[in-house]
């Protein structure tokens, strides 16, 4: 290496400016420990379901192995409007709204890349997914972080959003439902937050990355409530509903202009999304319904047994109605959610992550996955049971 | 009543009962009287564990035996399915359509232990027309479990 070159000097402000995840050293630390169980990766523990990965499978036989469409297979972007249709009721023609993206994630970079110039104001509810603050950084804007309470249910108050809102605001993020927190909106909870965008042309960037995982109520989109369609890029994916992480498939649906300019930085940045993905999703979408339906019923198991489990041993804990996450409040044992985590881990080899991870709002809490086994929520919970009763002595 | 328990059990029968209760969304009594109510009433038949003997030092034999049977006047089958599954090393017994009667799977520890069933137990019986043996060579699945451990995918824990 030419120690002549000062990379801090040569490398971006911009990207330099971005924070690392501080989460590394937690899994080094995991990797060691032979009896470790992680509640840690927000990542359904199920394998893609067979007759997915069998379709994946199938066109890599046929030599199915070219580009395609910049936006994706018409095949499965109309696969993916019928989708949103029939789950969602909302409407969106594949030829000019909908775009295959990989993952949630890039939908969620061109999203802001397409709406946001410097200076521009992006308010982010917060704790939340970690991407969306540094995402909106890279496009020189400014995020403008919200703290959500968990007496409100991590929900989004009109009250909250009108002293976030400036002649500035660009777009608001809705994580809903939330990683970490397991919030949701309904559909009086948009329709209030509606209420305030209605004559601004503040636009609304919706990562319903987990609208399949939702308990006891069906998942409602901002782009559902009356005006909000024309002023909503919907994010959606396989990676939770199907487990499909690995694949990379996302999608995004938004009002034709708005989808047309994502395309062509998807063009530019990564040409199209992986064939053999696009294979796969298309059989997902087809027949893949009783998958998702099988895994959420699953996962709601394990969700009521693991918030009951917590409840009795001490932590309290909103009811999370949605994704695969549990938020207990840790504030009570006197620990930081760093030192919670941490010594939870060392102490008894169990990961969980610590909610400052999600930005301001989520210190005093930490994120458990129930996205695994029942046989490790279950040792998981005892050793939580001991880790307590030795933070008393 | 509710077969989201049963199905929790059919899955995983070593769940206890305050686990079961908080995923059916139940009290652990409610749980209980289910339970037990199902057992009176057979609904539930018993719990087993489902072995994989080739990982021990246990020898063990699976034959699927195809058989052919006089049905009888008044009973069916069922009389001469009742005579061949009281054998202890009778299995499982199903009545089929096609070109056989009944299925019978047995299990031994030796070949020679299943073929001399067939030959001085199973066959000689009076309503026995015919039989075709398979002897099970490999077991792939069973109950939804697979007996080949699952290679695991290198994992690197990102934060998702």
């Amino acid at each position: 290496m030419d120690l002549r070159m000062n990379y801090e000097d040569i490398l971006s402000k911009r990207i330099q400016t971005v924070r690392p995840s501080g989460i590394r050293k937690f899994f080094d630390l995991l990797e060691e420990m032979k009896d470790a169980i992680s509640l840690g990766v927000g990542e359904p523990d199920f394998v893609t379901p067979w007759h997915i990965r069998d379709a994946g499978i199938y066109s890599l036989e046929k030599g199915f192995t070219h580009y395609t469409a910049n936006a994706g297979m018409s095949d499965l972007r109309k696969e993916v409007s019928a989708y949103m249709n029939r789950r969602f009721d909302l409407q969106y023609p594949y030829s000019s709204q909908v775009l295959i993206t990989v993952g949630g994630s890039e939908a969620i970079d061109a999203a802001f890349r397409v709406l946001v110039d410097p200076g521009d104001e992006v308010i982010i509810p917060v704790p939340s997914f970690v991407c969306y603050g540094p995402l909106v950084s890279m496009c020189s804007g400014v995020p403008v972080f919200l703290e959500l309470k968990a007496e409100d249910e991590f929900r989004l108050t009109p009250e909250k959003l009108r002293s976030a809102i400036t002649p500035k605001t660009k777009a608001l993020v809705l994580p809903f439902p939330c990683n970490p927190t397991g919030g949701i909106m309904g559909r009086e909870d948009l329709q209030a937050i509606a209420e305030l965008l209605r004559g601004t042309d503040i636009m609304v960037v919706s990562d319903e990355i987990y609208a399949e995982l939702t308990y006891g109520q069906h998942h409602v989109s901002m782009a559902n409530i009356p005006d909000m369609y024309d002023r909503t890029v919907v994010i959606g994916g396989f990676s939770k509903s199907h487990a499909m992480t690995g694949w990379r498939m996302g999608y995004a649906c938004a009002p034709a202009p708005i989808i047309q300019q994502m395309t062509k930085m998807h063009q530019f940045s990564i040409m199209c999304s992986p064939t053999t993905s696009q294979y796969a999703a298309i059989e997902a979408m087809k027949n893949g319904d009783r998958d998702v339906e099988h895994m959420r019923d699953e996962y709601d198991g394990r969700r009521r047994y693991l918030l009951e489990g917590l409840r009795r041993i001490g932590l309290p804990c909103f009811e999370p109605k949605g994704a695969f996450y549990m938020f207990p409040d840790i504030r009570g044992t006197g620990l930081t959610s760093d030192e919670f985590c941490e010594r939870f881990l060392v102490e008894e080899h169990v990961a969980v992550i610590s909610g400052s991870a999600f930005g301001p709002g989520g210190e005093g809490f930490v994120r458990c996955c129930y996205a695994t086994s029942m046989k490790d929520l279950a040792e998981a919970m005892t050793r939580m049971e001991r880790f307590l009763k030795n933070l008393k002595k | 009543m509710d077969t989201k328990l049963l199905s929790l059990l059919e899955e995983d029968c070593t769940l206890t009962h305050a686990q079961l209760a908080a995923m059916a969304g139940m009290t652990k009594e409610e749980v209980a009287a289910a339970i037990k109510k199902w057992e009176d009433d057979k609904v539930i038949l018993g719990y087993k564990a489902i072995v994989d003997w080739d990982r021990t030092h246990r020898e063990a034999v699976t034959a699927l035996i195809e058989v052919n049977v006089t049905p009888q006047r008044g009973e069916g089958f069922d009389r001469v399915a009742e005579r061949i599954y009281q054998y202890e090393e009778v299995e499982s017994v199903y009545l089929m359509s096609g070109s056989f009667d009944l299925t019978v799977i047995i299990s031994g520890r030796t070949l020679k232990e299943v073929a001399q069933f067939v030959g001085e137990r199973l066959a000689p019986l009076d309503d026995v027309t015919g039989t075709a043996t398979h002897f099970i060579l490999k077991k792939y699945k069973e109950k939804h479990l697979i007996f080949e451990p699952q290679e695991k995918q290198e994992r690197e824990w990102i934060f998702v």
